[in-house]
């Protein structure tokens, strides 16, 4: 969808400039908000860029830079924490090569955390783009990422 | 009427009116660091909490009205040890090497710190260094001195409506900065500078060019001239500890001469010459009927301000230069040919109340005389700091004229630092262009002070002439707004010459004054300038001998096609994104 279709979807109100910015991000295939996200977002709603940008960089579901085609946010509450979290943290950073926040070289997963993601009665748990997975070790996260792989 | 007491002391204040100055009008000054003057209180230090009887938990005095009744205690051993915890806070997470800071001396968490007596930092230093903005060509931004009190962006966004800065980030990673992170030099900061005079600390100052002029005052090779605008004259004493406001022009001229500059001469005269320019072109246009209103240049902030909101207003500005810029065109082309000294050899220094004027001598069109036409500007501060390091004081200097043939100034050029004052000067001699007759009552009140849009009805023999003053590019977008709005619809404006300067107060209020500044204090320095241009025996531009000398020997006549060449200018239309001039 270009961005002039997603703008329609919205009155030019300021309230919906949440809605506007996922809906920016999810259409951007490099799945961040790029310059031009938020300059439209910005001259739709009239308001400066520099209003935009803050309320985009506020927000952790918002990215102001490139990210992968699937995205891992892992849990990094107490509950999932206490679970192994960590421990799966690490191994996750080691099987992509990334640190917290990175992209693996293909441009395949961006690693992220997340606080509670309300499945403390399966952690560890994590997120996949919008798909949940729990009771999570090493060895599921390995079929999970492979699986994934496979199917693009 | 509100009756409390603030520390057993009785006081009876207006409904509405906060704790914080409630308190002062019982003799109790509550230290802040967020809360200014001059800006809306934001509640973003807490450093000015207070005990309320019967209320529970302390409350910020700058965000509290006082109620009737209220007991209020503003040094509490609570209240006390509260506040030594904020600014310890704040000093646990600020580049605390004070003594190489810009603000050693000015700044206000330095005073706070030493206020509450706080000799030890007990919490661990968090040292994250961050990368300084440089990007700006007038404006340095320092984030580890950065307090995140907010006032830049109020006044960036409130008073000025650029909204260059923004609170970017959350929690500990909470930084102000520019959209896109692309730095003040890559966003649509105009260079005011209104952002480096509200700063409590040592985050915003001017990008200084002291090192640069020194070297050229030393380099036997160069000649080098400078030039003073007029607002300059009635802030420079606050450098050395003078009342605000005190006029020093002859003492600045003799301690710049003693400071090692070969020629010192005055922007005042070039502010003459742009009437000549400007006025001329007022009355060419009101006869021709053509873009009207007539717009003033002179602010390089409000250049880029109406270059990047505004540029379909293009066609209404004046297109003579700044007095700075026409300065410089004529100290490596006349004054050069006169003097019999090489251009190339020419090093021309500016001493601005601005931050703007840094970016204005760097914009490539200003090079009519085939060189860079100015080549350093330097702020107040920066020429106070230099003329204090040669051991000089404004105070003990004697009174010294400026030197021939770039020097005499009238009243109405010395009146351009205050708000009003290039209209005032404008109409003076626009009275004489059209009429051939002197205005008799030079002096044009209701465009002068400090209140917000300021408009009068000038009658020049017949012609009635409507004019409008904005200072703050706030009130410069809400008049445009108004002239667009009439133009649309009824073809013309009910304006004909409007003067806009970027800074509130006009050129006094400017982004290279004093720190420590307020309205009082830019109020009281445009009394002074009005009070040299009564004490002066010429009050009119077109009565400043050098001035017809000028026209005389070199540049025939106002708009002619010499003047074109070196004192008029075009403008750009730049990017809201990155205020980057736009292609075409």
């Amino acid at each position: 969808m270009d961005r002039e279709s997603i703008l329609k979807k919205y009155e030019a109100n300021l309230s919906n400039i949440l809605y506007i910015m996922h809906d920016l991000q999810d259409n951007n295939p490099e799945r961040y908000l790029s310059k031009e996200d938020i300059k439209v977002c910005a001259d739709y709603l009239n308001v400066p860029y520099s209003y935009v940008h803050s309320v985009a960089s506020f927000y952790t579901m918002y990215s102001l830079k490139p990210r992968g085609k699937n995205i891992i946010r892992l849990c990094e509450s107490p509950p999932c924490h206490l679970m192994g979290a960590q421990s799966l943290l690490d191994y996750l950073k080691g099987a992509l090569k990334v640190d917290v926040g990175g992209t693996t070289k293909d441009g395949m997963f961006t690693l992220e955390l997340t606080s509670c993601l309300g499945a403390c009665g399966v952690a560890p748990a994590m997120m996949l783009n919008e798909e949940m997975f729990g009771n999570l070790t090493p060895e599921k996260v390995d079929a999970i990422l492979g699986e994934r792989r496979k199917q693009i | 009427m509100i009756k409390a007491t603030i520390n057993n002391v009785d006081i009876e204040v207006p409904e509405g009116t906060n704790i914080l100055w409630a308190a002062k009008k019982a003799g109790f000054t509550i230290p802040t660091l967020c809360n200014h003057p001059d800006l809306e209180p934001g509640g973003q230090c807490g450093i000015c909490v207070v005990e309320i009887e019967g209320i529970p938990g302390l409350k910020r005095a700058c965000m509290t009205p006082i109620g009737e009744g209220f007991k209020v205690r503003t040094h509490t051993p609570r209240v006390m040890a509260t506040r030594k915890q904020l600014v310890e806070l704040i000093l646990s997470n600020h580049d605390t090497d004070c003594l190489t800071c810009v603000k050693n001396n000015n700044c206000e968490l330095q005073q706070l710190a030493a206020t509450l007596g706080i000799n030890v930092l007990d919490y661990p230093k968090f040292e994250e260094k961050l990368p300084i903005d440089h990007t700006s060509v007038s404006i340095v931004r320092d984030p580890n001195k950065c307090i995140l009190c907010g006032r830049c962006i109020q006044v960036c966004s409130k008073v000025q409506t650029v909204n260059a800065l923004a609170v970017n980030h959350r929690g500990c990673d909470t930084l102000i900065t520019t959209a896109f992170d692309a730095g003040l030099g890559n966003s649509v900061c105009i260079n005011c500078g209104q952002c480096v005079v509200h700063c409590p600390v040592g985050a915003l100052y001017e990008r200084s060019a002291a090192e640069e002029v020194w070297e050229a005052i030393h380099d036997p090779d160069k000649f080098v001239v400078v030039q003073e605008a007029p607002a300059v004259r009635v802030m420079l004493g606050e450098e050395f500890g003078m009342p605000t406001g005190s006029l020093v022009s002859g003492k600045m001229h003799a301690a710049l001469r003693r400071l090692g500059f070969d020629a010192v001469l005055e922007t005042n005269f070039t502010a003459d010459l742009t009437i000549m320019e400007e006025g001329t072109e007022l009355i060419s246009r009101l006869t021709s009927g053509k873009n009207l209103p007539l717009i003033t240049s002179c602010s390089p902030g409000w250049i880029k301000f109406m270059e990047t909101f505004y540029h379909d207003m293009i066609p209404h500005m004046s297109t003579a230069k700044s007095p700075q810029q026409m300065f410089g065109a004529l100290a490596k082309t006349y004054y050069a040919q006169v003097k019999g000294i090489d251009p190339a050899k020419i090093v021309s220094v500016s001493i601005m109340p601005c931050t703007a004027k840094k970016f204005e001598c760097q914009r490539p069109e200003m090079n009519a005389s085939g060189y860079q036409d100015v080549d350093y500007v330097l702020t107040t501060r920066e020429i106070g700091r230099m003329m204090r390091e040669a051991g000089l004081d404004i105070k003990e200097m004697p009174d010294e004229p400026p030197d021939d043939i770039l020097g005499e100034y009238t009243g109405a050029a010395t009146i351009f630092g205050a708000t009003g004052g290039v209209m005032e000067a404008a109409v003076r001699s626009a009275y004489r262009l059209v009429t051939g007759k002197e205005l008799e009552d030079v002096e044009i009140k209701p465009v002068r002070g400090l209140k917000g849009i300021k408009e009068a009805e000038i009658d020049i023999e017949g012609t009635k002439v409507k004019v409008a003053v904005a200072h703050s590019c706030g009130q410069a977008r809400e008049l445009l707004d108004k002239v667009q709005d009439q133009i649309a619809k009824d073809g013309k404006s009910e304006y004909q010459f409007i003067e806009v300067m970027a800074c509130p107060g006009g050129c006094v209020g400017g982004g290279g004054q004093s720190w420590g500044s307020n309205m009082a204090k830019r109020a009281r320095r445009g009394e002074s300038l009005y009070e040299e241009d009564r004490s002066l025996p010429l009050r009119r531009s077109h009565e400043n001998p050098s001035v017809l000398a000028i026209y005389e020997k070199f540049l025939e006549k106002p708009n002619s096609e010499k003047a074109h060449k070196l004192l008029h200018t075009h403008y750009y239309k730049r990017s809201a994104v990155d205020g980057k001039i736009l292609p075409g």
